[in-house]
């Protein structure tokens, strides 16, 4: 028994060591997007080994939903690998604070990047950052074209006309208005309120003067929002209450919605699934004339192990990261993760290039409790999901709602007690 | 005459015999939960992640920080309704359906009997996506079944209204746990003996007050201990809420029972980081909830049962 115990340590040993040897000759990216597994083999990867034959790099993602667990163990045990992929904001925030990721301050593909992509993957003082940023996804309206032109009606440009749409195809009749529904309250959050509020709360300005404590989410850029989506209700499916977010994808795609409130990340799916015509409009601008701003949330960067081995080879593929030849390969690869980078790239998915060319014309945020302003007791993300679903419900006055967030905010935040 | 007899020596071999059992036990059981009630009188801080002992702290936040408490409160409410209508549905129901199966009568007692007690046998998940297809607004059946017999206007989204989405989830797990009130019942039912029943039928005593005043007399301890499997069930539920209503239990947290907003708060929800050692206040709050609940039935009311041999 001893015997066997002993050996079969031994034989463990000797296989750990053997693909510790294997690990030390190329580089491995950790992910979680498990669904990007052969885009990264067949066309990413293969495109920088091209450039640089003397690295070699391997993608091995994790399920979503166990990458952050998955990868904490793996730090700690020392076996990760050389590159991280990075949440945004505090999750990997949390990481660096312990020391398992690089600083790469100072790095000169960051200068690629502007500083609202760099913000997610800095420190709260913006000294260090730490994630070469990858990806983002826009918030928008995806619309089924053929319903339209079947009504006659124009993709709306502010919230007046995008009223008037809504009434036109709720009395056409043959087309539910909107696919959303308030059931897991996710949707209302972020469809809802986190894609039409940048209109209102002027995207970086508003969230920098709430997490500075200068703004406070009482303030009429951020109730008006919510007065919007309290309208919203009517013109949902019948007992949007009870519909799911798999719900509503399904409603829009079989072509019984006419207008899906949604964001970029839904498009590679929806081309799949549609045999309609898709286009997307932006959210309404509150008036004519007013300034646009767009939620173009980071979502997806890559960091650098601290305890790895190869940092050099892999400092090359985050330089790498930076050129205007992964995000043109990496956006068209993956339609609605855009490139965060300041390259202007082309797109040959029409929907995919309807969402990054707002870019153009409208300023950038991120989702506004996505940074620091979540960290406490009761956690204002959370709110946000409730209260958003209790507004479109109409179980709460938008006020009411603003209240509650504010409330909740400065029981603990400090720049924001009174 | 005692102090004439030999010592006996130590037996080894009880030792040995209940140590496997203990030891498992011990490792699966008592030290997990020594290690929750330990966790919870620690505090982690955010930025510095460093653990430091804090006595109460977590313990005085959960009950009177209004941030804490409010929610932690609105569960137990919730949890205390949960329990109510399986007591008033469920319990009621099972000892109807056992009561009819018993009789001699029955066609096809075999069938519903199978029937009745296949839900037990599924998983949440499957019951919760089932219930959450058939009442779905969109895709599911209830709407025209209601309609097909006249009460199509009292259709509602249930799921997705505060006032009823806790009952209908209630509901929903009366439906998948009704057959084992059943079938314990079914098996009192069935042990008492012939005798009693004849001696009561001669003296007149037959039908529903031969139901109520023999039988029902006869299977009390095993009502009990039906009510206190499903006080334990119900304060330790949690999968059905998380699979037809998510992580945060809505609308406006309606459905929230302890074990979703322990849930919640030990392993964190998208942003709100987790806080494993609140999370253990909240678990050993629900412990002696439920060692409380058992302590009464145990103490006060499984004493004052009389048991008949029968």
């Amino acid at each position: 028994m001893k015997h066997y115990l002993s050996s079969g340590i031994a034989a463990s040993l000797l296989l750990g060591s053997a693909s510790f040897a294997f690990a030390a000759s190329e580089l491995t990216i950790e992910s979680w997007r498990n669904d990007d597994l052969s885009i990264w083999q067949e066309t990413i990867l293969p495109a920088f080994m091209k450039s640089h034959p003397d690295v070699k790099i391997r993608f091995s993602p994790t399920a979503p939903t166990q990458y952050n667990a998955a990868l904490n163990a793996k730090l700690e045990g020392g076996t990760a690998g050389d590159l991280i992929t990075c949440r945004p904001f505090d999750s990997s925030l949390d990481l660096y604070s312990k020391g398992y990721l690089k600083n790469l301050q100072g790095m000169a593909t960051l200068d690629n990047f502007p500083d609202s992509a760099k913000g997610a993957w800095s420190t709260d003082d913006g000294s260090a950052t730490f994630c070469v940023p990858m990806a983002a996804v826009i918030h928008g309206f995806i619309y089924n074209k053929d319903a339209f032109a079947e009504i006659g009606v124009e993709p709306p440009k502010t919230q007046a006309e995008f009223m008037a749409v809504l009434d036109k195809i709720k009395e056409d009749g043959n087309y539910i208005p909107m696919a959303m529904g308030t059931l897991d309250q996710w949707e209302s959050a972020t469809m809802g309120y986190q894609n039409i509020g940048p209109m209102y709360w002027k995207g970086e300005e508003g969230r920098k003067a709430i997490v500075a404590g200068t703004g406070k989410l009482t303030d009429d850029g951020w109730v008006k929002p919510f007065e919007v989506l309290a309208d919203w209700g009517p013109y949902l499916g019948d007992g949007y209450e009870a519909q799911s977010y798999p719900d509503s994808q399904t409603l829009f795609t079989l072509g019984r919605a006419a207008i899906y409130p949604s964001g970029s990340w839904e498009i590679a799916g929806f081309n799949k699934d549609t045999d309609f015509e898709l286009g997307a409009f932006r959210p309404p601008l509150p008036a004519e004339g007013d300034s646009c701003y767009i939620s173009d949330h980071t979502d997806i960067g890559i960091g650098l192990n601290a305890a790895s081995k190869n940092s050099e080879a892999a400092m090359k593929f985050l330089e790498w990261m930076g050129t205007e030849e992964f995000a043109e390969l990496y956006s068209n690869a993956v339609p609605g993760f855009f490139s965060l980078s300041t390259h202007e790239i082309s797109l040959t998915d029409p929907l995919a290039d309807e969402f990054i060319s707002w870019r153009k014309d409208c300023q950038s945020t991120n989702r506004s409790a996505a940074q620091i302003v979540s960290r406490g007791t009761p956690n204002l993300w959370n709110e946000m999901w409730v209260v958003s679903a209790n507004v479109i419900n109409g179980k709460q006055t938008p006020a009411d709602a603003a209240n509650q967030l504010q409330k909740g905010l400065s029981a603990w935040y400090e720049p924001q007690m009174d | 005459m005692v102090i004439e007899r030999k010592k006996k020596p130590f037996r080894w071999h009880v030792l040995v015999f209940l140590g496997p059992a203990i030891i498992v036990y011990t490792m699966i059981m008592i030290l997990p939960l020594a290690e929750t009630l330990r966790f919870s009188f620690f505090l982690r801080d955010t930025s510095t992640q460093v653990v430091s002992f804090a006595g109460l702290e977590n313990y005085i936040k959960l009950f009177f920080d209004p941030y804490w408490a409010k929610p932690f409160l609105n569960s137990l409410w919730n949890n205390c309704y949960f329990f109510l209508i399986h007591m008033l549905v469920q319990n009621p129901i099972g000892i109807l359906i056992a009561a009819l199966l018993s009789m001699v009568h029955l066609p096809g007692r075999k069938l519903y009997r199978t029937a009745i007690f296949m839900p037990t046998l599924l998983s949440f998940v499957v019951v919760g996506f089932i219930w959450k297809l058939m009442l779905s607004p969109l895709w599911g059946v209830s709407k025209g079944l209601m309609k097909s017999v006249g009460v199509g206007s009292w259709y509602l989204p249930f799921l997705g209204k505060e006032e009823t989405a806790l009952t209908t989830l209630s509901l929903i797990s009366v439906w998948q746990f009704i057959g084992i009130p059943m079938m314990l019942i079914y098996a009192a039912l069935l042990s008492v003996p012939d005798e009693v029943i004849e001696a009561a039928e001669c003296d007149g005593v037959t039908g529903i007050s031969q139901f109520f005043r023999i039988k029902l007399v006869l299977i009390l301890p095993t009502i009990g201990i039906i009510s206190i499997l499903t006080f334990v069930g119900n304060f330790n539920a949690f999968d059905l809420i998380y699979t037809t209503q998510g992580p945060l239990a809505g609308p406006n947290f309606s459905t929230d029972l302890l074990g979703t907003i322990l849930y919640r708060t030990f392993y964190g929800q998208q942003l709100q980081p987790g806080d494993p050692n609140m999370g253990a206040a909240i678990a050993t709050v629900m412990f002696f909830i439920i060692l409380t609940g058992v302590a009464i039935y145990l103490f006060f009311i499984q004493r004052k049962l009389t048991r008949y041999e029968m």
